[in-house]
């Protein structure tokens, strides 16, 4: 127990009773709320109860204005999974998700290993290579909107380097512009992936890599038996993070695509921002963000389960 | 020392060099871009034919960026600060009391690292419509403060756990209440953590769009990342007036990036990982 919070501690006030000792431990008891309250409040104003409202909410048939709602019960679901663009919207959130958690991860494991040696421009490179990660969103996608144009530089490029034939328009084809979206987050968030890699790597003792390279050793090798096994929390923390953020991705599809074209790159959350903010369909955003606090559950703790027995076992 | 600059070590180097020019190809687009004429002929990656900074001036009167950068500024500031002295205080009770009320209002902070925040998303802003908040950057300080509170509290705790609880005790036993003791005492030793909740909570403020598009959208309140969207929407063909606007609005950021590098990183490495 905390002796900087003599709160808890009973001695003082507690048998007492009189008026004066009491006044004394009014004025002591409250300490921990005064901590602990103004958090506390804002958190459970701004988070918690619009949640709980949230989750209540869909099984309702509440429109957002009138504070008339009747119990609905599954009908808001029935609904959404009614829904075509709904039902493709989950699986491609779920794609999104799981293309940008593997690529992201697998560059940004790359280049930790580049800038983890003994090369002189380690540091300048670790500095810029991260530096897409803190700009953004908004910006980074205006940015890539432009490149990714038909007469952009990316398609400018390839016709100089005599690779013309793979010309697109990027972003205005429905079979390129998922993927065109996986490249620019994988491009702005690979040095996240990368910075958490590379502080995992520099704690991996010394001693013990080098005893590799005495044991002769290749590469491979030592990555796959020595370095891998070590790395364990670095990639928990980068699958949790990316799996997260790859099933709530709004601003990149939002500013790059709107959802089009023909709704081809619409996610859960632009589906659920046009329903609720531009059709004024609550009742159909609300049950679709359940769905995906659902699916952010079940996928971070299956994740987390499925990690920490690999890390035992 | 085993591992030496070999030939390997070089084609490495070189290997490295090549990726980050190739990542910071569209950096270096962005740059030429903005400093064209809009009626230059040269190619996207060729260098401009004649260099101008008129696009700056244009878009810092026309997208109302200074003023974006005001509001901006006001709700990233405020709302940190708010987040630095509410965490701190929070994680104190919850990191030194050890009883079952402690670990669960701890746990209860925590759901809130989990719930993705399109859940409370709509009944959120009904509330903040019915208050009569939409418009101004306060109903963003408030979400923010609100929003980034269990990661906050998270931070400190974690801090406050390791942290020996022997400066508080001497400080008890001269004499200090628990007031006295945490701002004197346990307040300053968080400095170190109080440094990466100030740098992820900044950066995750300064960036964010959806909900500051939703609560400031056609206000004369809007922040950097919305006032961009409807700057973008309103001279959609004139790239080069909106790269000069892109340029302008993730200057400051950059800035504090390039000041504080070894920080930031650090902070974005170990806060994640508690």
């Amino acid at each position: 127990m905390a002796v900087g919070l003599p709160t808890v501690q009973p001695a003082s006030s507690a048998a007492a009773g009189a008026s004066p000792a009491r006044r004394r431990s009014s004025s002591r008891v409250p300490a921990i709320w005064v901590f602990l309250l103004p958090a506390a409040a804002l958190y459970a104003f701004i988070v918690l109860w619009p949640s709980l409202q949230g989750a209540g909410l869909a099984f309702t048939d509440w429109d957002g204005l009138s504070a008339d709602r009747n119990f609905v019960g599954l009908e808001q679901f029935r609904t959404v999974f009614g829904d075509d663009k709904a039902r493709a919207a989950v699986g491609r959130t779920l794609l999104i998700a799981f293309t940008i958690t593997i690529v992201q991860n697998l560059v940004g494991l790359l280049l930790a290993l580049g800038v983890n040696s003994r090369i002189k421009s380690r540091n300048v490179l670790r500095v810029l290579l991260f530096a897409p990660a803190i700009i953004t969103p908004v910006a980074t996608a205006y940015l890539w909107q432009n490149l990714l144009s038909p007469n952009g530089a990316i398609n400018s490029v390839l016709q100089t380097v005599g690779l013309g034939s793979l010309r697109r328009n990027w972003i205005g084809d429905s079979d390129f512009a998922l993927w065109s979206i996986c490249l620019v987050i994988v491009w702005q968030f690979a040095g996240y992936s990368m910075v958490i890699f590379l502080a995992n790597l520099q704690g991996i003792s010394a001693e013990v890599i080098e005893a590799s390279y005495v044991d002769g050793a290749g590469p491979f090798r030592r990555f796959f038996s020595i370095i891998r096994p070590e790395l364990a929390p670095a990639i928990t923390i980068n699958l949790m993070l990316s799996i997260i953020g790859g099933l709530k991705l709004f601003d990149q599809v939002w500013v790059m695509t709107g959802g089009g074209p023909g709704g081809s790159t619409d996610t859960m959350s632009t589906l659920i921002y046009k329903n609720a903010f531009q059709f004024g369909d609550f009742g159909y955003g609300i049950a679709m963000a359940l769905v995906l606090t659902l699916l952010v559950a079940v996928l971070s703790a299956g994740q987390y389960a499925l990690l920490n027995r690999q890390n035992r076992g | 020392m085993i591992q030496r600059y070999t030939w390997r070590t070089g084609i490495l180097e070189a290997v490295m060099i090549v990726v980050a020019l190739i990542f910071f190809f569209p950096a270096y687009i962005l740059i030429n871009q903005s400093l064209r004429r809009s009626n230059d002929q040269a190619a996207p990656f060729a260098l401009p034919t004649t260099i101008t900074f008129d696009n700056y001036g244009d878009a810092w009167t026309q997208g109302f960026l200074g003023n974006a950068l005001v509001n901006s500024a006001t709700v990233t500031v405020v709302a940190t600060l708010v987040l630095v002295v509410f965490g701190a205080m929070a994680a104190y009770p919850l990191a030194r009391v050890t009883k079952a009320w402690s670990r669960v209002a701890f746990a209860v902070f925590m759901i809130g690292l989990l719930l993705p925040f399109q859940l409370a998303l709509i009944p959120l802003y009904v509330t903040m419509r019915d208050l009569g908040l939409l418009g101004t950057v306060w109903s963003l300080v408030l979400f923010y403060i609100g929003l980034q509170m269990p990661f906050t509290v998270f931070l400190y705790t974690s801090f406050l756990r390791a942290l020996p609880a022997e400066y508080e005790e001497a400080a008890s036993i001269d004499g200090a209440g628990p007031y006295q003791s945490f701002w004197s005492v346990i307040f300053p030793l968080l400095r170190p953590v109080t440094g990466t909740v100030v740098i992820l909570d900044v950066i995750f403020i300064w960036n964010d769009f959806l909900t500051p598009l939703l609560y400031l959208s056609g206000s004369g309140q809007m922040t950097v990342p919305v006032t961009l969207y409807s700057f973008v929407g309103q001279y959609v063909s004139q790239w080069n007036l909106v790269f000069a606007g892109l340029v302008i609005s993730i200057a400051p950021i950059l800035l504090v990036y390039f000041l504080l590098q070894r920080t930031v990183i650090q902070g974005f490495a170990s806060g994640l990982k508690g």
